[in-house]
């Protein structure tokens, strides 16, 4: 704002000439413009935002205005400031991130070189299908009972009801354990031929009710090959309560089958034998993912417990009942997996074992 | 056990177009498991046809004698056919296979020349049919065969036949004949049987027999035996009974030796003929005499057992009971006279005598799981019914028969035994009706049954068996499927997760999990250079082991472990860390064996704790192995091979696992290297040994050298305590680093305890940084740089607290272990 009466014109002040401030921000936008990089843009910084640029001189000349123009230059001195310098902030924010990119870009690597620096372990396929197979039966409330492999046979065989001239003595091809000694005789000891011992074990500690899952490694003396092995693994089932049925094993071995191998499988019961149970049962289960196309597979066997098995165990038949079954750990890795050759599960080829990693 | 159809057709009325899938499920359901269906009617396809031979022309000048024969077939050119048999003559009738006919094996019949004359088809023997062994000539048919020229030749050879193998659990005892096996499936399809035991004749009996004395009746609870004379002693057998032998997997021998195999198939009693004429006096069954030998039928010449039951003449021994039979009664060319035994012999007698003598036969594995006492003379007569019938000769009118024979005792059980069993309510009705289908009388008693099993299933004793016939019968597939509740369990126990964790931790860590044979051998333990008094050297021992070489259980995880890092070494793999977790078997100190427990009701707490003293221990282990490059070389730089550091460390890791910090000593341990040896330790307590295999040990197993182990008795480790959550300080630590100059012997162990000692409350952590050895310590010393971290929980420190605790540390390494401060 101007008065009339004005002695001295501000205009007349060159530096202070609006058009002179809008030359000095029209320089200095061009100048930051130009600078390709924060070097030059510091470089140039002074020139415009300097003691001595056009708008520091300009500044200075407001002090000698008279007090009515003073505030109009300063306002107008001002304005041109700020636009320089966020015209020179502008710019350093456009370098900066310029120069960021640029950065990120120098620092560009393969992410598909190899990264393996430790190789990876694994755990054994057996081990991690008796896991899963143990937490299954922890999850419905059963424990998880373990025994000797070397066993007395009282345990593996007279207590299941396996009399010392029982033919399923033969059928189980047992490995006899030496006597102490240099000669060949009897010891009283086997390596077990299936987890069964562990039932009479635990009816032996403990009083019904009784739910446990046995998983371990058991013995026979066939040769190994494709469809053999004397060492293998079975998990077995037992339950004694009051009023179990054989409804009961059923359900229970639908239940576990369903949980293994997936819902739309089936089970289906042939009678057969075994000493330790009376009735008995093998189940086979229709797996429609097998390999080879859908098939009913041999799983397993079962049964009620056989009332002897009870007395021997001190358990009251009147009183209890109890059903039993088993499957071959092996014989699920087979059709589940497709694993065809038992010999790769017992050779140890560092392969195997790792094609299943962690879990199964 | 082989079961022609056509064979079971004469005692069940099985459906005319029952097929093959069908006849399986009805075997299933009754839990006859069918091993294999052999169906003979594929065995051939294509023209196979009845022919007769018009002529023979001996072809000469060849390397064998050849025919060149003109049969016909029903054409109106006889067909011209090369043979190479000599068997038969012009005029036989003959079984042609013609061209375009495929024989077992895919052998494909077309018109030929050989010979120098055109084959059109071949005459063939019962092999190349695959209805027998028999390959010593073509099959002449007999000539009163009622077929005409060309007609279909497979229902006279047996070609029509399906035969069904089944495999019989050894409580059905009875299904190892016929008989069983038509009854089982008379129940399955629910059609008629007719049993061919009520159909023999009984031989009449109005004199002595032969004379026989039994000295041991609860060895032999029926002995009957009848002569027969006059036979001809040449006789053949019938063409249906040899098929028919064939078929079911049994050789043809000669007539009377084929009439007691036939017997024993079709009602399951075993027999033996004896030649009359070589047996001297009364015949006496009793226990062999010690000294007392047998040469059986096989040839053997056999130290008897006096347990084993024997039928003995004035001579002595002839026949080893129930078993096998002696040489020097067996029947041959020139009998024509014999007497035929057929007896009831103990399971358990048998069954010791066939498993010491390793003489498992046919009639053993059928008196071992039970005969019905009740067939003896039905047998019999069956016998010798069969043997006048084709070899002519008389029947004596005396038989035999020593009779004790307990019968079966009638079985009570609560009528609602099955109901309750299966979870099926059946009907009272329905169990009576079934257990009378099993031939069982059942006698109603209120709410219990008094069933009386049939004498052919000895294996039905408990109420519980009743039960499962009744079920069975029934069918498992109407059991009804229901799901029983568990009271809330805990878990698994803590030693069964701590080997989940320690197996994860190392496969975490790169190592592979094996599962290995605990097979070990004395061979393996000298090449690991284990000292002959070792503990691990006193191994439980089987008496059959897979191998001679393997006979013992491992005492240590290594040796297998070991084999399986060669074995993988062996197929290309260079760079392998591999782990198990595994028990190990120790003898028990106990001497002898154990006391027998019986069975009749719970042994005591006692008897049982005396037996389980003979258990050998049985620790689970773990142990680790690696060898090659534990981190291989890349685009990042070196690999780094593995070494003893690896394998200690895997054994901290797997005791950390476990909750406890372990202590680490210096120790010689086989087959550890002795400079390389680490003792693991645990609350003073040795539990394992790491570190570098001894390079001897490498070299005597082919492992690489450096190849480093270690292993761990998990089950020394204790339990953990429950951890107490320790306290988080927010203030800042105060870092000081320490290096101190120690005698080279002195263990950066012992280093460390005396800092942790010395530092006080205030020390958070301390680790080892860098080891220096080299001229500005000294030669037999060595420098060992420590950072220590100091922290208080409830201010900061001060420089002066800091530098006071780090003084009080070196102090006490410096008092303890002759400790200087480098540079001091």
């Amino acid at each position: 704002m101007t008065y009339r009466n004005d002695p001295y014109d501000p205009k007349q002040v060159a530096l202070l000439d609006q058009s002179s401030l809008d030359a000095a921000v029209a320089d200095a936008q061009k100048a930051f413009a130009d600078a390709g990089d924060l070097d030059a843009l510091a470089a140039v910084k002074h020139l415009h935002l300097g003691d001595r640029a056009p708008v520091s001189l300009a500044r200075r000349e407001i002090g000698a205005l008279p007090p009515h123009a003073k505030s109009d230059a300063g306002k107008r001195v001002n304005a041109a400031r700020t636009a320089i310098t966020e015209a020179f902030e502008a710019r350093q924010d456009e370098l900066r991130a310029d120069h960021e990119r640029r950065v990120l870009l120098e620092e560009t690597v393969d992410v598909t070189l190899p990264t393996e620096r430790r190789p990876r372990g694994a755990r054994h396929p057996l081990t991690t299908v008796m896991e899963r197979i143990a937490d299954l039966f922890v999850g419905m409330g059963y424990e998880i009972a373990e025994g000797p492999e070397v066993e007395l046979d009282w345990y593996n065989f007279d207590a299941l009801n396996i009399a010392p001239d029982h033919p399923a003595r033969t059928m189980m091809d047992t490995f006899w354990v030496a006597a102490a000694g240099v000669g060949n005789e009897d010891s009283g000891l086997v390596l077990r031929t299936h987890t069964s011992p562990v039932q009479a074990r635990t009816m032996l500690t403990r009083k019904p009710p009784i739910y446990i899952a046995c998983p371990g490694r058991v013995y026979r003396t066939d040769e190994l090959d494709a469809t053999h092995t004397p060492v293998f693994h079975q998990v077995e089932g037992l339950v004694v309560d009051k009023g179990i049925t054989m409804a009961h094993l059923k359900g229970t071995i639908d239940h576990f089958a369903k949980a293994m191998l997936g819902d739309d499988v089936r089970t289906r019961w042939r009678p057969s034998y075994f000493p330790f149970t009376e009735p008995s049962a093998e189940f086979d289960v229709w797996f429609p993912q097998h390999r080879e196309g859908p098939r009913w597979v041999e799983w397993g066997g079962c049964g009620m417990v056989n009332p002897r098995v009870l007395v021997a165990c001190g358990i009251d038949p009147d009183e209890y009942s109890g059903f039993a079954f088993g499957i071959g750990i092996e014989r699920a890795l087979q059709f589940r997996h497709g694993a065809a050759d038992m010999r790769d599960m017992v050779e140890g080829d560092v392969r195997f074992a790792r094609a299943f990693g962690m879990e199964v | 056990m082989r079961v022609p159809v056509s064979w079971l057709r004469e005692y069940v009325d099985l459906p005319a177009d029952l097929d093959v899938d069908e006849l399986e499920k009805a075997f299933v359901r009754v839990g006859l498991e069918v091993e294999a269906l052999h169906d003979l009617r594929r065995n051939v396809t294509g023209p196979l046809v009845v022919g007769r031979v018009r002529s023979i022309e001996e072809l000469t000048g060849f390397k064998k004698p050849i025919r060149y024969c003109l049969v016909d077939v029903g054409n109106a050119e006889p067909q011209g056919i090369v043979c190479g048999a000599r068997n038969f003559a012009e005029g036989d009738l003959v079984v042609v296979s013609l061209p375009g006919a495929v024989l077992p094996g895919g052998f494909e019949i077309a018109a030929r020349t050989t010979y120098g004359h055109v084959s059109n088809g071949m005459i063939c023997s019962a092999r190349e049919l695959g209805v027998g062994e028999d390959h010593s000539g073509i099959i002449v048919l007999p000539a009163d065969t009622q077929a005409a020229l060309g007609e279909d030749a497979r229902p006279l050879v047996g070609l029509d036949e399906v035969v069904v193998e089944l495999n019989v659990t050894p409580d059905r005892g009875y299904c190892l004949s016929m008989r069983g096996v038509a009854r089982e499936l008379a129940h399955s399809l629910g059609v008629a049987y007719r049993d061919p035991a009520a159909a023999v004749l009984p031989l009449e009996n109005d004199g002595p027999g032969y004379p026989i004395r039994v000295e041991d009746p609860a060895g032999c609870d029926r002995f009957t035996a009848v002569a027969v004379r006059g036979v001809n002693p040449v006789a053949p057998s019938p063409e249906w009974m040899k098929r028919r032998l064939t078929l079911a997997g049994i050789r043809s021998i000669s007539l009377p030796v084929d009439i007691t195999n036939y017997l024993m198939l079709e009602l399951g009693q075993p027999m033996h003929a004896f030649d009359l004429g070589r047996l001297s006096g009364e015949l006496v069954v009793r226990r062999a005499r010690p000294g007392e030998r047998l040469t059986t039928l096989d040839g053997a010449d056999r130290a008897l057992d006096p347990e084993d039951l024997v039928i003995a003449d004035s001579t002595g021994v002839i026949s080893l009971a129930a078993v096998m039979g002696g040489a020097t009664t067996e029947v041959s060319v020139e009998t024509t006279d014999l007497l035929f035994e057929s007896a009831h012999w103990d399971p358990v007698t048998v069954a010791r005598t066939a498993r010491r003598h390793k003489l498992p036969s046919e009639a053993s594995k059928r008196f071992e799981r039970g005969v019905d006492p009740q067939l003896t003379p039905v047998a019999l007569a069956r016998a010798a019914a069969l043997l006048t019938e084709y070899a002519g000769g008389t029947v004596d009118s005396g038989l035999t028969d020593v009779y004790a024979v307990t019968p079966p005792a009638p079985i009570a059980i609560p009528a609602d035994l099955p109901a309750r069993t299966a979870g099926v309510d059946y009907p009272g009705e329905r169990v009576v009706e079934l257990l009378t289908e099993i031939g069982a009388s059942v006698e109603s008693d209120g709410d219990r049954l008094l069933v009386t099993p049939p004498t052919w299933r000895p294996d039905l004793t408990d109420p519980a068996d009743l039960a499962e016939e009744v079920i069975r019968l029934d069918g498992y597939d109407k059991v009804p499927v229901k799901l029983p509740v568990a009271p809330p369990g805990r878990g698994l126990t803590a030693t069964q997760r701590r080997r989940r964790t320690v197996g994860r931790a190392l496969a975490e860590a790169g190592y592979v999990e094996t599962i290995n044979y605990p097979f070990v051998g004395s061979a393996t333990l000298d090449a690991l250079g284990i000292p002959a008094d070792d503990p691990r050297r006193r191994a439980v021992r089987l008496r059959n082991p897979i191998s001679e070489q393997e006979p013992e259980l491992r005492t240590t995880l290594l040796p297998p472990l070991l084999a399986t890092l060669r074995r993988n070494l062996g197929r290309g793999h260079r760079d392998l860390a591999l782990y198990e977790i595994g028990m190990v078997f120790h003898p028990a100190d106990a001497q002898g064996t154990p006391p027998r427990l019986g069975v009749d009701r719970r042994p005591s707490d006692a008897e049982l704790a005396r037996v389980n003293e003979f258990l050998p221990e049985q620790p689970w282990h773990v142990a680790a192995v690696l060898t090659g490059e534990v981190e291989p070389a890349g685009w990042w730089g070196a690999g780094r091979a593995a070494d003893w550091s690896d394998a200690v460390e895997a054994a901290r890791l797997v005791v950390a696992r476990a909750g406890h910090t372990p202590e680490i000593r210096a120790a010689a341990y086989a087959p550890w290297h002795p400079g390389r040896c680490a003792e693991i330790l645990v609350d003073g307590t040795v539990v394992g040994h790491a570190g570098e295999l001894h390079p001897q040990a490498c070299a005597a197993l082919e492992l690489p050298r450096r190849t480093a182990a270690m292993e761990v008795n998990l089950d020394a480790l204790p339990l953990p305590d429950v951890t107490v959550a320790p306290p988080i300080s927010g203030f800042p630590p105060a870092l000081i680093d320490v290096a101190l100059v120690v005698d080279r012997a002195t263990s950066a162990a012992s280093v460390e305890a005396a800092l942790v000692e010395g530092s006080g409350e205030l020390l958070e952590g301390v680790r080892l940084f860098d080891v220096y050895t080299g001229e500005q310590v000294g030669a037999e010393r060595k420098s060992l740089a420590y950072k220590l971290t100091f922290r208080a929980p409830d201010r900061t420190l001060t420089v002066e607290e800091a530098v006071a605790a780090r003084d009080a540390a070196v102090a006490v390494a410096a008092e303890r272990l002759g400790a200087t401060l480098r540079g001091a």
